[in-house]
């Protein structure tokens, strides 16, 4: 299609770049940057309303923007955890109150990012967009201009993923080189010949170094706890969910469309992934007492399940994927919420000063609870939904040991989860004062503790939702 | 009112629970007096089943069936018979008198009560779910209440007793939960309804594999010898009326998915364990009564006793014959009443002297006659003195090994002997010889504890006398199970 037809369909990312746009302007000429927030998170619903449900596949711009339903589920995947982000950011105190309409149309951009990221099926697009989308996650990292560690952070982040995405160029080139072509399904066409496996699987090999990064896989995982500790904390809260779920659908979407053929090799690689992911993310885990810095090694644990999905590679082990990025939307999402509300009150994420929560905010605690139960995966949450779909996923292929594994991986994550319900629940408090719950982030918490508990207990419009994808 | 009977059960706790979540919590007993109202209700239903309850069928009755997530075929399929009837009475019953047994607690009720009645919808579940998704899910809905009940209100470790208990219990469940996706992909078409799944013959390969990984989950939960280490902890720390549910409900919940589900979803499998089970089961017999034997500390005496009594319920399932099943499954109630008051006396001593060392007492019997005549009732229960149910089951265990392994069954005989021994040496500690000054002011056991006592007492007596009246609920439903996993009859 080309530039005219296409912008009929490219609506809601139009409309979504002019509410970016707008923010700006209402950063540069309002004094009250709260409205620039709010106008942010209405630009986001807007443009959820705006996509409709594509019909077949439609390649936009010559080919360089295919919208499908898969790219419409992670549309509207990133849209809403963006918006929950900048909700949940409204009354982050620690965000300098100068630059916070900037923050926020920052996060409207990183939307557009995401979505680019979900519709390509072109190398050069594929580049661009992850690399949009890192610019704007280093420079949100470092957005505490005042805080060095941040700042730290920021560099250190900036120099993994310059590394990362130069890898994964240098992959995207010997592809290109070989089949002359950047589009994914000409280069299948093109190398889909046995004379070309080693080529094609070097080239594999550097394009999951650079997506390994973005979902913070390990061994690609270092950078992951400086960056999630010392980021503002509803950009912790973005980065664990956002990059990772349009990491893993770039991620699909080059093994499916562009090396199906090699899924043979590929799958034994990934279920090696995963084990190594999940294990160190939870084994370094155990022993975190900041909060923050504990939830980013189970974040990279979190990324180790849905690789079970990906190593499955079957029907069901896909739909797992988005099923568990879903719920683990949801949770992480929500069980940052409730670090921010606490943060905004202590002053910090150490873990000691969550002593007593139960009693000085039982709603808070108990959220938190509900929270850290979806990520150990257990019913009835979100969480259990996720990790059926991967475990089965995986016994469906037969790869016992990586289920065996990760059901011992999952009894050692309960391990450290309940560290933190232990020091709200049974640990005395030492300060009495009354925790304050402002309104949008107590919006945020409510509305993820409903997703979170209506997608353990109701999940079928949910599964159905997805399942629409594949049909 | 019969028309959602068990869904009435399983979620008026629940109910209860949220209610209480509405209550501020210095309304303390209004909140009470919730609980008490839920669980009570919750016993009403349960003898309510009595009237729809029809013994002489062995299929499943009070069925009830519903869609949950048609995308994996997981239904809300609940239904009741043979097997469950006798654990939905002992439930109800116990969460009862462990309600009334917990007024005693001064702290934190509104969060107390609330995990109760949550815990109490989660066991009913449990025993009542013949989905296999729905009994996983109620199955894990157990552990955290129980978590934070032992965890909270727990004994000086009760962290420790707390964690170790969660994290044991969930590494066996995820590893079930496995097997049941195993399961799900191998039958066909693909179910997780128990009436489907034992339909399907699966290879003897397959078979052992699935039954090994149900085996860590109900095995911990049991527990068998090896698994048993959270046991001790877990029981010593918690307070009196969560010991009583846990050895009272909790363990049984393991030897019930043994018998629900190891035996009939894998026949030749369990055939092809039955030596390393029976063998595990004599262990637990010994080795528990040895160990309880060896103990200075009343509670812990108790819940060692608990290992050697379950290991009988694992002998009779291990004999696979009639008897051996009629014994094993009435050993499951027998021991939920008996060690459930045993727990309960522990406790009503511990509320007064604050020590459970036994041989910081003597001479009680003297000072507390009333609640030494208790005490000496459930002991000789225990130690299955003829008259009194225990020995009714422990016979019939013992009759059915017969049938199966002459030298097992005269090994897990010492196991009785160890029974009088540890007892009796717990009666002579604590009741006999000369008082100690110390508890001369000691008061004697109060109406609202022997209220939580004479139930018990009853049924222990009655199934001692006339066991007849509680095995003809459960023969038809263990032999229909017990021909389908190919055992002998009579």
């Amino acid at each position: 299609m080309n530039v005219a037809e296409s912008l009929r369909f490219f609506i809601p990312e139009i409309f979504l770049l002019t509410g970016a746009f707008a923010a700006v302007f209402v950063d540069l000429f309002s004094k009250n940057k709260k409205a620039a927030g709010v106008l942010s998170l209405l630009v986001l619903i807007g443009t959820a309303c705006l996509s409709k449900h594509p019909e077949g596949s439609n390649f936009l711009f010559f080919g360089l923007f295919l919208l499908d339903s898969w790219t419409h589920f992670f549309r509207l995947l990133a849209l809403g955890i963006v918006g929950v982000t900048i909700l949940s950011s409204l009354a982050y105190k620690a965000l300098p109150s100068n630059d916070e309409g900037e923050f926020y149309s920052l996060f409207l951009f990183m939307a557009f990012g995401l979505i680019l990221m979900a519709a390509s099926t072109n190398l050069l697009m594929i580049f661009l967009s992850i690399e949009f989308v890192s610019l704007l996650s280093y420079l949100l990292t470092g957005f505490l201009k005042k805080d060095s560690r941040a700042k730290e952070a920021a560099i250190k982040y900036l120099l993994f993923g310059s590394l990362a995405s130069g890898v994964m160029l240098y992959g995207m080139s010997l592809l290109y080189g070989a089949t002359g072509s950047l589009e994914l399904s000409a280069i299948q066409a093109g190398i889909s010949h046995s004379s070309f496996n080693t080529l094609s699987l070097i080239a594999l090999l550097f394009f999951i170094t650079g997506l390994g990064f973005k979902i913070s896989a390990a061994p690609f995982h270092f950078w992951a706890p400086d960056v999630y500790e010392a980021a503002p904390t509803s950009v912790t809260a973005f980065l664990t969910v956002g990059p990772k779920a349009l990491g893993f659908a770039v991620m699909i979407r080059v093994l499916s469309v562009g090396f199906p053929w090699l899924a043979w090799k590929w799958k034994p690689l990934f279920a090696l992934l995963s084990i190594l992911t999940m294990t160190i993310g939870n084994v370094t885990a155990i022993s975190q007492n900041n909060i923050k810095r504990l939830l980013a090694y189970s974040s990279i644990a979190q990324a180790g399940y849905i690789l079970m999905g990906i190593a499955a590679a079957n029907e069901t082990g896909l739909k797992g994927v988005l099923i568990y990025l879903m719920a683990y939307a949801f949770t992480n999402l929500g069980a940052f919420t409730a670090v921010i509300i606490a943060s905004n009150h202590f002053g910090n994420d150490e873990l000691e000063s969550y002593a007593g929560l139960a009693k000085r905010s039982p709603f808070l605690a108990a959220s938190l609870t509900l929270f850290l139960l979806s990520l150990a995966g257990l019913p009835p949450t979100a969480g259990f939904i996720g990790k059926f779909y991967v475990f089965s996923s995986a016994i469906q292929e037969k790869l016992f040991a990586l289920a065996v594994i990760a059901a011992v991986n999952s009894a050692v994550a309960a391990f450290y989860y309940f560290k933190i319900v232990r020091i709200m629940y049974l640990v005395p408090e030492t300060d009495r004062s009354p925790i304050a719950h402002p309104f949008p982030l107590k919006l945020a918490l409510v509305l993820m503790l409903t997703g979170v508990l209506l997608m353990g207990l109701i999940p079928s419009p949910f599964i159905a939702f997805v399942k629409g994808i594949f049909s | 009112m019969t028309a959602h009977l068990l869904s009435l059960i399983i979620f008026t706790p629940l109910l209860g629970a949220l209610l209480i979540l509405l209550i501020p919590k210095s309304q303390e007993s209004l909140i009470k007096q919730i609980a008490l109202l839920a669980t009570g209700i919750v016993f009403l239903l349960a003898l309510l089943t009595f009237q729809t309850f029809n013994p002489g069928q062995a299929d499943f009755q009070l069925i009830e069936k519903a869609v949950w997530i048609p995308q994996f075929n997981v239904h809300y399929f609940v239904g009741m018979d043979g097997i469950s009837f006798p654990m939905i009475l002992l439930t109800a019953l116990i969460s009862l008198l462990a309600c009334l047994g917990s007024f005693g607690i001064q702290e934190r009720q509104k969060e107390y009560y609330f995990l109760y009645l949550l815990l109490e919808t989660g066991m009913m579940g449990t025993f009542l779910a013949l989905d296999l998704f729905l009994f996983y899910v109620f199955w894990e809905v157990v552990l955290v209440p129980m978590y934070f009940l032992i965890g909270i209100w727990g004994g000086p470790r009760r962290e420790y007793a707390a964690i170790k208990f969660f994290l044991y219990t969930l590494a066996g469940s995820l590893l079930m939960l496995l097997g049941i996706l195993a399961l799900y992909f191998n039958s066909n078409p693909h179910t997780f309804d128990w009436t489907e799944l034992v339909k399907n013959s699966f290879a003897l390969g397959f078979q052992k594999m699935v039954f090994l990984a149900f085996f860590f989950g109900f095995a911990i939960k049991v527990p068998v010898f090896p698994f048993h280490t959270w046991l001790p902890d877990a029981h010593v720390e918690a307070p009196t009326p969560i010991s009583v549910i846990l050895a009272g409900v909790l363990l049984k919940m393991g030897t019930y998915g043994f018998m629900r589900f190891s035996y009939p979803l894998f026949p030749e499998a369990s055939v092809w364990f039955r030596p390393f089970f029976a063998l595990l089961a004599v262990i637990g017999i010994v080795y528990g009564g040895f160990v309880a034997l060896a103990q200075t500390d009343f509670k812990k005496m108790v819940a060692y006793s608990s290992v050697s009594h379950m290991g009988f319920v694992l002998l009779g399932l291990a004999a696979l014959t009639q008897n051996g099943w009629n014994g094993a499954l009435l050993q499951m109630f027998n021991h939920g009443t008996i060690t459930g008051g045993l727990f309960l006396l522990v406790g009503v001593l511990y509320d007064r002297a604050h020590t459970r060392d036994m041989n910081a007492f003597g001479g009680l019997s003297a000072q507390m006659p009333v609640y030494s005549g208790i005490l000496i009732f459930f002991s000789l229960a225990s130690l299955g003195l003829p008259g009194l149910s225990g020995f009714i089951s422990e016979f019939l265990v013992l009759l059915g090994g017969y049938q199966y392994h002459k030298t097992t069954t005269a090994l897990a005989c010492l196991g009785i002997i160890l029974a009088a021994a540890y007892l009796l040496l717990m009666i002579r500690r604590v009741l006999l010889g000369p008082l100690n000054k110390k508890w001369q002011s000691l008061p004697e056991i109060n109406t609202r504890e022997i209220f939580t006592l004479v139930p018990l007492m009853i049924l222990i007596l009655a199934i001692g006398i006339y066991p007849k009246a509680i095995l003809h609920y459960m023969t038809p439903a263990l032999e229909a199970l017990l021909l389908k996993v190919g055992g002998t009859l009579s």
